[in-house]
């Protein structure tokens, strides 16, 4: 069945996907942050295997 | 039949459609600022330093895991949140989340956090965080809640990790500071809970939970309240003379242990008749006085941490 553009269930829905967005994009954000934390750090080496290439 | 009328019978007839908010309420948000603010000062009072945001990041993985925990216990204990008050209205019970959803999202939370956390901090940590989400779920929620009256004592456990794990999110180990931040939040839980069993008189007895109130009765309960509240303090003010105490926690310590004894005194004091009189008036203030206890405690070896850190530590 089709759903037309604004369909009952997409505002049902709506919180739902916003969260799921909101948490997606801030996990993304995480992981970028937490790389950038690591190899800014002092004692960052690569590792041997990574180095040869 | 008006429109409006056909509206609202359109929408009474539409299945209830779960939103964020009904599954973050399974996260156990309130339990969560608890985990969050321990950790965090596991994390603070580490002698190890951690990076700003891997030290963020730890904490909010550490958090995620003990969300999931709390899902995968509303999961677990659906039957027994329906007949009591207090857990009624949680979204299993409520109708709103089914449980097989609070036990897909309760796992697959509870595997993100322990990988994410092994991937930004270190392995021990994302293990130590693995075996208190088995440990509240599998040895407190599906055993011991239903079997022992010590189901509290032990499951206690469960609550005291967090500080443990920030400390190993930032040393990669165990030590005996962070064993005493464990005990301190292990030997606060008994007496927190066992004041709330008191004054929230039929909901465990309701659900044919062996609370001790349930299996050895009222008196006994405030016996193991005062008993468990001079152990606690010994153990509080003791933590005042090690590496992570200092003048400032044992002034604090030593406050609130003396209020927190007088309060344990008086409930251990009193009996059903005088508690009914003032609707449990003493045992009420005593658990509201045991969160403070808990955070200022906790606050007072951040705020230790931190003075050290400046070169003002005095011990």
């Amino acid at each position: 069945m089709a759903l037309s553009r604004q369909h009952d269930v997409h505002k049902r829905r709506f919180s739902r996907n916003l969260g799921l967005g909101l948490v997606l994009v801030g996990l993304v954000a995480l992981v970028f942050g937490l790389t950038i934390a690591k190899v800014s750090d002092d004692n960052f080496v690569m590792p041997a295997e990574e180095e040869s290439t | 039949m008006s429109d409006a009328s056909l509206n609202t019978a359109q929408n009474s007839a539409q299945p209830y459609e779960a939103g964020f908010g009904d599954y973050f309420a399974l996260l156990k948000p309130r339990v969560m600022t608890l985990v969050v603010f321990t950790a965090l000062v596991g994390l603070i009072a580490a002698p190890v330093a951690v990076h700003p945001f891997v030290g963020f990041a730890a904490i909010l993985f550490i958090a995620v895991g003990g969300g999931a925990s709390g899902a995968l216990n509303m999961w677990w204990d659906a039957d027994i949140d329906a007949v009591m008050k207090r857990t009624a209205r949680r979204p299993v019970p409520a109708g709103k989340v089914t449980g097989d959803e609070a036990f897909a999202f309760g796992m697959t939370l509870a595997g993100f956090s322990v990988v994410l956390l092994g991937l930004a901090t270190n392995l021990f940590a994302a293990a130590l965080l693995a075996f208190t989400i088995f440990f509240y779920v599998v040895i407190y929620t599906m055993w011991l809640k239903r079997w022992t009256p010590q189901n509290i004592v032990i499951g206690g456990a469960a609550g005291a990790f967090p500080p443990m794990i920030g400390w190993a999110a930032a040393t990669g180990g165990v030590s005996l500071e962070s064993v005493l931040m464990f005990a301190l939040v292990f030997m606060w839980t008994p007496p927190h809970f066992w004041a709330l069993a008191l004054f929230t008189k039929m909901d465990y007895d309701n659900a044919q939970v062996p609370m001790l109130t349930v299996t050895h009765g009222r008196p006994a309960t405030r016996r193991h309240i005062l008993i468990y509240t001079v152990l606690l303090a010994a153990l509080a003010i003791g933590v005042g003379f090690t590496a992570i105490g200092g003048p400032l926690y044992l002034a604090v310590a030593v406050y609130l242990n003396a209020r927190f004894l007088k309060g344990a005194v008086d409930i251990w004091r009193r009996d059903e008749t005088m508690a009914e009189a003032d609707s449990y008036l003493t045992e009420r203030r005593f658990f509201k006085a045991s969160l403070v206890y808990l955070f200022a405690h906790f606050g007072a070896i951040a705020a230790e941490a931190i003075l050290s850190s400046l070169g003002w530590g005095l011990w």
